[in-house]
């Protein structure tokens, strides 16, 4: 049978959801079932820190269902993954053992950039709609419980990506017993949201024009897809939603809700999305509202679908994490021409010796994102560039990485300038494992030789070929200028390749035709 | 319309008491009818007795626990309590009234003609009849008796509810002073019905009662028996307050509780003849008023007539019994579930057989494709090939859930039985939702087929019972729609107790979306007849009570709706009211079968839309039970379901037809054709097999014989 079920499951700050998806052997993406229980763990979370033992349980009862109607479906696979409720409480490992043993199910703690990008996933998978709305400045606005990621669009590729520590739940913690409806409730939050939101379009969107907003939660969306009805496609303008808000100022949030047939047990987060949502509108000037009613199990079925070849998938995501690095380079003032050519060395070093290191696609983005922030640390100090690149990268997301992914990612930066530290060294500082220190080696290994070549600052060399011959790396420079200087530094460069895989790699040059005139 | 009339006045609606009433009355009839045959009238008495009872358990005995409670807030036509309960009293009284003159008048009399002799009292035996009649009284009856004398020693037993008793005065042998009261159960365990053998062409019977009543001296030896008499009491006895009752209600009862009286005596039938001293101390010690005593000039408690209904022999005195048809559209040789891929497939009970719902669950538990089978449970047979399927189902691997009513009103008991052996193999039982009653009838099978997951989906309006699906006229849908397999699928994970889906397809739910969604309906085609477009309701229920929903048909009506109501039971609308219900008319048919579907037509401008479901308009069943209407969508089918509506708006026999003065009349006959929709239905339903066969038939190929030359 070419039919392939498969559950996701989102452990979530206020809800515990699972979606059953079919995949047929056209292609075709379809969710079958959507199970939904309300839990709030942020609440525990957010206030104490720990998820209470009362929750856990129920979180385990509830999972225990899942599993068993799971079982009914007869699932090919599940990813059941976990958001900030999980990842941020105290005793995570304890309770992810807990579930591990009480449910047979593994939960995966997301980082917030796996999360989000999940959920920009489930977003794409929204397809040509998708492709449409991007044409424009656009800005994807994605609100849970914990905080909001804000991600710009620019020309249809993802430039941008920032967090903000500010979701509805955490808020309406912070707000307490303030009666919702008041002018008060509205200006606390907008004073909260402004803070942030302010800085946010310094950074960001000042030469940027947003005319979209599309819309990733789980109340400002379900308002439009009823706001929405008639024109069928989620969408709704700037005006009418200003006037939604203005009902909800004259009715109490469970009024509004039963309105708008809206659970009521969601009714209390409802202010606090809308009057956010007011705010972004007014800070970008967007023009248009899209809900297009996805969540977190959408991504995750979409990215297993797309891992395990199940669907079509038009969106180059690889490109969005490449022009996020980009960007990211641009605002630190690295050199984009000299990195842009390491990081093309970088890559005929990985591709011509797959043999020696092993390593797949992952690592291969992981170096070129490398290349690409490679001096991002000296916009700080050009004395303490390692250490800063380190800082910096440690600091930004960068969305579709993982945190180990990102950990790696600024080692591999860093140990390119600075001496390597060995596993025991580097272990006693961070939670890398054997694995991933041994990709930072290697990685750095590559990274070093490659900059080597581009030593210069000036762009000597046009091309350079590699190619592995017993236990020589061979790499052909094409070049007419003197490459002596390239070569001093490079011996040095390269001493680490030779040791990580005890090949060593030696600097040919070779002339072009008209040499020698 | 608001500013002219107010529709909430009291006077534009009935009390439901009374209504009810009006509605045994119009059974009772049945039992009148001198064109039925002898025993199906015996039948239509029995029912009415049977009605009467579960009328007073739970309707009288609700009015009383409000009076008790001092609640006096008038109901929709503006009678308190008390004032209910007064009338209510008075037209019961005359209810029975006709009930004994009916039987005594009529049925005893005719049944004489027909060689079955009543001996009406024991008195009456001859001489060997009399002799047989009392060695079956000690063989059969005596051991099982336990008689029960009260005196300053013993207290007042407790005479348990609805059951028959006889009471009697006894004086202590050669004290001739002190008179006691005595009594004794008629014990249930035994046949009311005692066949005395006789004749060959005559059939000769007693009441059990009347053979205990002859033998009485025996059970207290040491007595002197002065008179013995039948009486039964009904208590008050439901513990919880009826679900139709406001909550406003409960709480004013839970204050009062105190003042409640548990297991109080509201009704007392006696014989009419009884001596009036051991009336007496039956009224002391019941502590009942005089309005609630019922002089019975027959026997008491006219069930028994059920049992006689079914004596062996007097078949030519009954209806030719009908056998439900095959539905024509459904093959009993292929494949169910391909069949209903083909399209949606409507059932209608009796008149078609109940069997492919039977099979849709049998072959859904034995198809190895199939994941999944989720039903909701109401009143269930005893034995029922369903919920063997189910557990056979369960332990062939498939998910079963089950969600079983045990609220279900006298099921409970029954409910937990098989509801525990379900659990035993392997189902997911759900015993029922806090503070609902889960009155939708729908089964879920998901299916795993080539192409995906598959939904396969049967919608109803009658429970899921083989017995009862002989007698109700219900109606049901197969249908693998996709949209309504989502929605069914969301309707379990609710019940499951998950969140609420974020939206529906096409089902509408009860108590959260459906009230809502009538109400749209109904003033839809309100607004339709303002604009001067046609504006049409047709909706055919069991009750109509809910005042929100009269208040919308009367609006609608005044705009200029035509509105065809066809209500078997309780109507609290009045039709004719000057410019607010002039263009409603309202009738109710009672026949053979029990009228149960609920179907609900909107003309919609043209959009015709029909509805099917398992709520009646009561507010019990918007508001606190969990219910389910689902849309016809084929065409084929909605003129099918259409077709049924007509004939029975034009049933001339079995119809009565609500008037303004608030009585239902039958139907003027002059210049009309004679229709009984039920008799109609199930000659159609015998027909359609008919031409069924002939096109089967057609299809076969004649072979060209040899011509010999």
């Amino acid at each position: 049978m070419s039919i392939q079920t498969f559950a996701a499951i989102d452990v979530g700050s206020y809800e515990l959801a699972m979606k059953i998806y079919q995949f047929s052997g056209k292609g075709e993406m379809k969710q079958i079932d959507h199970i939904r229980h309300s839990i709030e763990l942020g609440t525990d979370t957010y206030s104490t820190g720990k998820i209470s033992h009362e929750r856990v349980d129920e979180l385990c009862q509830v999972l225990s269902e899942f599993a068993d109607i799971m079982k009914s479906y007869k699932v090919a696979a599940y990813r059941a993954c976990g958001t900030s409720a999980i990842r941020e409480t105290e005793n995570r490992i304890i309770v992810l053992e807990q579930i591990k043993l009480r449910t047979g199910l593994t939960v995966d703690v997301l980082s917030n950039s796996e999360q989000r990008f999940l959920h920009y996933k489930s977003v794409a998978s929204k397809g040509e709609r998708f492709d449409k709305v991007i044409e424009k400045g656009t800005a994807i606005v994605d609100v849970g419980g914990g905080s909001i990621q804000i991600s710009l669009f620019d020309k249809d590729s993802l430039v941008a990506t920032q967090n903000i520590r500010l979701g509805i739940l955490r808020m309406r913690e912070m707000l307490g017993d303030i009666e919702p409806r008041t002018k008060d409730y509205e200006h606390l939050i907008e004073e909260l949201v402004d803070n942030q939101l302010l800085s946010f379009q310094s950074l960001y969107l000042k030469d940027r024009d947003i005319k979209n907003i599309i819309v990733v939660d789980d109340y400002i969306s379900f308002i439009m897809q009823k706001l929405g009805k008639e024109k069928k496609d989620n969408t709704i303008t700037q005006q009418q939603y200003m006037a939604f808000v203005d009902i909800l100022r004259i009715q109490t949030p469970e009024q509004v809700a039963e309105y708008i047939g809206m659970p009521e047990e969601n009714a209390s987060l409802l202010t606090p999305s809308a009057i956010l949502f007011k705010r972004i509108l007014e800070i970008t000037g967007a023009e248009l509202l899209w809900a297009p009613g996805v969540g977190l199990a959408d991504g995750i079925a979409y990215d297993y679908a797309q891992k395990n070849k199940l669907i079509q998938v038009q969106h180059n995501f690889e490109n969005d994490i490449i022009a996020c690095a980009e960007n990211m380079g641009k605002r630190y003032k690295g050199n984009r021409t000299r990195n842009v050519f390491v990081q093309q060395v970088a890559l005929t070093i990985f591709d011509s010796t797959k043999k020696l290191h092993g390593m797949g696609k992952r690592e291969r983005l992981l170096l070129r994102i490398a290349a690409l922030l490679g001096d991002c640390g000296k916009f700080i100090s050009l004395e303490a560039m390692a250490e800063s690149s380190y800082s910096i990268i440690m600091a930004t997301e960068i969305i579709g990485l993982s945190h180990m992914e990102r950990e790696i990612v600024a080692n591999v930066v860093k140990y390119n300038k600075a001496s390597f530290q060995y596993y025991n060294e580097l272990s006693a500082t961070s939670a890398l494992d054997k694995a991933s220190y041994l990709t930072i080696a290697k990685l750095v290994a590559i990274f070093r030789t490659a900059d080597g070549v581009c030593r210069s600052q000036r762009r000597k060399v046009q091309d350079v070929k590699a190619s592995l011959k017993d236990d020589q790396l061979i790499l052909t420079v094409c070049s007419d200028e003197d490459l002596s200087l390239e070569k001093g530094f490079f011996d040095r460069k390269a001493r680490f390749f030779e040791e990580v895989f005890s090949v060593k790699p030696i600097i040919k040059q070779k002339r072009s035709l008209n040499d020698g005139r | 319309m608001a500013d002219k009339f107010d529709l909430k006045r009291s006077e534009y609606y009935y009390n439901r008491e009374l209504s009810w009433i009006l509605f045994n009355n119009r059974i009772l009839e049945e039992a009148r009818d001198k064109t039925l045959p002898l025993f199906e009238r015996l039948k239509f008495l029995s029912i009415t007795a049977s009605n009467l009872d579960e009328f007073f358990m739970i309707r009288v005995a609700s009015l009383k626990d409000m009076v008790n409670a001092d609640y006096t807030k008038p109901d929709i036509a503006g009678l308190t309590p008390g004032e209910q309960l007064e009338k209510v009293n008075a037209a019961t009284h005359e209810l029975v009234q006709l009930q004994y003159s009916t039987y005594n008048r009529s049925l005893l009399p005719l049944l004489q003609q027909n060689g079955v002799h009543v001996v009406t009292e024991h008195e009456g035996l001859t001489k060997k009849q009399a002799e047989y009649v009392d060695r079956y009284f000690s063989e059969n009856v005596y051991p099982v008796l336990t008689p029960m004398a009260v005196d300053s020693s013993r207290p007042f037993p407790l005479i348990r509810n609805k059951t028959l008793n006889i009471g009697a005065l006894v004086t202590k042998k050669n004290e001739k002073k002190e008179v006691e009261f005595a009594t004794v159960q008629v014990p249930a365990v035994l046949p009311r019905i005692v066949l005395i053998p006789g004749e060959k062409d005559e059939t000769t019977l007693i009441l059990l009662e009347e053979i205990i009543e002859r033998n009485i001296d025996q059970l207290f030896l040491n007595y002197d028996v002065i008179c013995a008499y039948p009486f039964r009491i009904m208590r008050n006895a439901d513990l919880t307050i009826d679900e139709d009752e406001a909550a406003d209600l409960l709480k004013e009862i839970e204050k009062q509780l105190k003042k409640r009286q548990w297991g109080e005596a509201i009704r007392l039938e006696v014989d009419d003849d009884i001596d009036k001293r051991l009336l007496k101390i039956l009224r002391h010690e019941l502590s009942i008023k005089e309005e609630d005593i019922y002089y019975i000039n027959g026997p008491l408690d006219l069930t028994f007539l059920m049992k006689m209904y079914g004596l062996q022999g007097f078949e030519q005195l009954k209806n030719v019994p009908y056998v439900p048809q095959p539905v024509p559209h459904l093959q009993t040789d292929r494949d169910l579930f391909a069949q209903i891929r083909e399209g949606d497939k409507l059932l209608h009970h009796p008149y078609e057989t109940f069997q492919p719902v039977v099979t849709f669950i049998q072959q859904a538990a034995k198809d190895p494709d199939v994941l999944a089978i989720k039903q909701t449970l109401y009143r269930v047979s005893g034995n029922s090939p369903i919920i063997a399927a189910l557990a056979q189902a369960a332990e062939n691997g498939k998910q079963v859930t089950v969600l079983v009513e045990l609220k279900a009103r006298f099921d409970e008991e029954n409910n937990i039985v098989w509801a525990k052996m379900l659990e035993k193999a392997g189902c997911h039982v759900i015993y029922g939702l806090v503070g609902l009653k889960t009155h939708s009838k729908i089964t879920l099978v998901v299916r795993r087929e080539e192409d995906g997951i598959r939904r396969y989906v049967h919608l109803g309006t009658g429970n899921y019972n083989d017995i009862t699906a002989k007698l109700y006229t219900d109606l049901g849908l197969l249908t693998c729609s996709e949209k309504i397999g989502e929605d069914a699928t969301a309707v379990f994970n609710m019940l499951s107790g998950y969140s609420e889906p974020v939206s529906w397809n096409k089902l509408a739910l009860a108590p959260l979306w459906l009230k809502e969604k009538f109400l749209y309906l109904i003033n839809k085609e309100r607004e339709n007849a303002l604009q001067k477009k046609p504006a049409r309701i047709i909706a055919k229920i069991n009750s109509l009570c809910d005042s929100d929903i009269i208040e919308a048909l009367y609006e609608a009506s005044h705009a200029g709706v035509e509105i065809d109501l066809i209500v078997r039971g309780i109507c609290c609308l009045r039709v004719g009211i000057p410019e607010i219900s002039e263009h409603i008319r309202v009738r109710s048919i009672v026949g053979n079968f029990l009228e149960h579907s609920r179907i609900f037509y909107f003309h919609n401008a043209g959009k015709e839309k029909i509805f099917l479901g398992s709520a009646d308009w009561m507010p019990r069943n918007l508001e606190r039970r969990v219910e389910i209407m689902f849309p016809i969508e084929e065409e084929e089918l909605k003129q099918k379901v259409m077709h049924l509506l007509q004939v029975q708006l034009d049933d001339t026999m079995k119809a009565r037809v609500l008037t303004a003065d608030g009585t239902y009349e039958r139907i003027d006959k002059r210049g009309k054709e004679s229709i009984c929709a039920q008799e109609q239905f199930c000659q159609e339903a015998m027909q359609a097999v008919k031409s069924m066969k002939e096109n089967v038939n057609a299809r076969i190929f004649v072979p060209e014989e040899h011509i010999e030359e």
